[in-house]
């Protein structure tokens, strides 16, 4: 039996019908917004926020391999970890890496945009082949260069070699004062078309007039830079920056295959330490200790760019 | 006649601005043909290893050119040795997790969109998930796997690699939802439509190629994703990137078999990303550039 009521129609209330009706509730706008959004938001609680809830409270505890139910110890993990040599070594390490590999994928990618800027022809070709570090497995281009790097049977000393004129045998990936660069040649490969990219959509939405007029006044072309581009180009520079810092700052997979944090621990980041306190280890209350501290560290950076984007955001509303 | 005396009367300004076009666009050339031999330099040395016989690509000084180019050889070994169906466990992974992240995202996606549920600080905390540090999120998961014995399972893999998207694809799809006009919508409620329905036969085919560059980033990225699977990884369910390190031992190096693992992991990625082109800037700033 089917009646109207008004524009509604009831329908005879049985399981199939009352689950309909609970999906045609969706449609109802006040309930139907949550809904929507509870799936996502149930997953994200079950699987991210919730085992981090967790790992706050073994973080006070102090399970370890040997250990497996735990005691309360306060803030041991937390105090432990700011006396712990290799910790801080890691932090330095991942900051030196960040700001070294940020700065140089920023000027190199600049200097690309820069190039690629107004008229060339040719460049509908280039531009794809320059963009596609990017989307390859960061383990896969670290592995690549592990080969490219190799003492023997790389292709990097032969080609040295050619310009020495007699052969060469650099270790890169075990040598203190060659590790560093070749991680930054790797790091600068896969990570400077992401400026570029990024960096040439910014520079292309910006209305030539601008420079021409700038021009015509007489200004060089380093004042056109410096006063002109640079300024309508910061915004856009900004949350290039902090995008790839924050993905910096995490960085495992290049260093995990071109070293793996050697000779010793020179190579050593937070993600590299903080894996091996974790699932070499198996420090679980230390290593629940290392999460919080990371997060700590990370949402800082977050905020920044919540600020940036959050303007965005009241444009776009 | 006229213009040769043109030039001669007057070849100063015309020429020096030809000359210094003619110079800037060697400059500009010679940069990007340094920048071509640089990017492109690794993607020619992979795809020659992988081309290579052992014997060739272990000896010093190197061999540019093989030979006699087969990779037979070495996809053979590929295959023997599990590469191949490390591939096939990295497809199913994340291809089940990139539907999943795309079906539920968006619907969370219209609703963020639509009504602004929870306000820009709840579609934030949302985002703020994807800036975690990996290795920060998958110990306590790896805990809470543990416990439930999902560790090495194909689901345990699914649930966290889907979840891990949900930010992006939230993310993107909210924008491009807010492209569709929403007059549009309105009239079709006008006619009759409920809202889901509007959402499905209005909404997303409008907002269709935004959902597709959507799903092919978030494949991309669970597609490379390394740390993840090594920690939750041990026997049964073996991605590709996981089983790579296995080809890098100590004592050992499978070169061939790597080189030809990146490459037909990479190839896919590729392909996609040069039909996509448009959308990657988007993509990999989360929208905040276009």
């Amino acid at each position: 039996m089917i009646r109207r009521e008004g524009y509604r129609i009831r329908y005879p209330s049985t399981p199939i019908n009352r689950m309909l009706a609970s999906i045609r509730a969706l449609s109802d706008k006040r309930k139907g917004k949550y809904v929507l959004v509870a799936p996502a938001t149930v997953m994200i609680l079950a699987i991210v926020l919730f085992p981090l809830l967790y790992a706050i409270v073994v973080s006070f505890q102090n399970i370890d391999a040997r250990t497996a139910v735990g005691t309360f110890v306060g803030p041991k993990n937390y105090l432990d970890a700011f006396r712990d040599a290799r910790f801080l070594n890691a932090l330095g390490n991942t900051l030196f890496f960040t700001g070294v590999a940020v700065t140089f994928e920023l000027l190199l990618g600049f200097i690309l945009a820069q190039t690629l800027i107004g008229h060339l022809p040719g460049k509908r070709f280039i531009v794809p082949i320059l963009m596609l570090p990017v989307v390859i497995a960061p383990l896969i281009v670290g592995y690549t260069w592990r080969m490219l790097w190799d003492t023997q049977y790389g292709p990097i000393n032969q080609v040295l070699g050619w310009f020495a004129g007699r052969p060469i045998e650099l270790v890169w990936l075990a040598n203190p004062v060659t590790v560093w660069p070749a991680i930054f040649i790797t790091e600068i490969w896969q990570w400077t078309p992401f400026m570029f990219l990024v960096l040439l959509a910014g520079l292309t939405a910006i209305n030539p007039e601008y420079r021409e007029a700038a021009e015509i006044d007489g200004a060089s072309s380093w004042q056109t830079l410096r006063y002109i581009t640079l300024p309508l180009i910061w915004p856009v520079m900004a949350v290039a920056i902090l995008f790839r810092a924050l993905d910096a700052f995490k960085v495992f997979d290049i260093i995990f295959a071109l070293t793996n944090g050697g000779p010793g621990t020179m190579t050593e980041t937070i993600s590299l330490y903080a894996y091996s306190v974790g699932f070499r280890n198996f420090r679980i209350s230390y290593m629940a200790a290392l999460t919080l501290i990371l997060i700590a560290i990370v949402s800082v950076a977050i905020t920044f760019l919540w600020r940036r984007m959050s303007a965005d955001q009241e444009r776009m509303a | 006649m006229t213009t040769s005396a043109y030039k001669t009367l007057a070849p100063t300004a015309a020429r020096k601005r030809t000359w210094q076009k003619a110079r800037t666009y060697a400059w500009r050339y010679a940069l990007l043909v340094g920048a071509l031999g640089f990017f492109g330099f690794p993607a020619f040395w992979i795809a020659t290893i992988a081309f290579k016989s052992s014997s060739e690509y272990f000896r010093n000084p190197p061999v540019w050119i093989p030979a006699s180019p087969n990779i037979a050889q070495n996809l053979d070994k590929v295959v023997r040795t599990g590469g191949l169906t490390s591939i096939g466990n990295s497809l199913i992974v994340t291809t089940s997790a990139t539907l999943i992240a795309l079906i539920v995202g968006t619907l969370a996606a219209y609703s963020l969109a639509r009504y602004r549920t929870g306000g820009p600080n709840f579609a934030f905390w949302i985002l703020s998930q994807r800036f975690l540090p990996p290795v920060s999120v998958v110990f306590p998961v790896f805990l809470l796997f543990r416990a439930l014995r999902w560790v090495d399972t194909f689901h345990g893999l699914i649930v966290l690699y889907a979840t891990f998207s949900l930010p992006f694809v939230v993310w993107m799809m909210r924008s491009y939802i807010r492209e569709v006009p929403i007059e549009i919508e309105e009239s079709a409620q006008v006619d009759g439509a409920s809202r889901l329905r509007t959402l499905f036969s209005i909404t997303l085919p409008l907002a269709s190629p935004g959902l597709i560059a959507t799903g092919i980033f978030t494949f991309i990225f669970n597609w490379n994703e390394f740390l993840f699977a090594l920690v939750l990884s041990r026997t049964n369910v073996i991605t590709y990137p996981v089983k790579l390190t296995s080809y890098f031992g100590p004592e050992a190096a499978f070169w061939g078999e790597a080189a030809t693992v990146s490459l037909l992991a990479t190839l896919p990625v590729v392909i996609a990303t040069l039909l996509m082109q448009r959308y990657l800037v988007t993509g990999l700033t989360l929208g905040a550039v276009k």
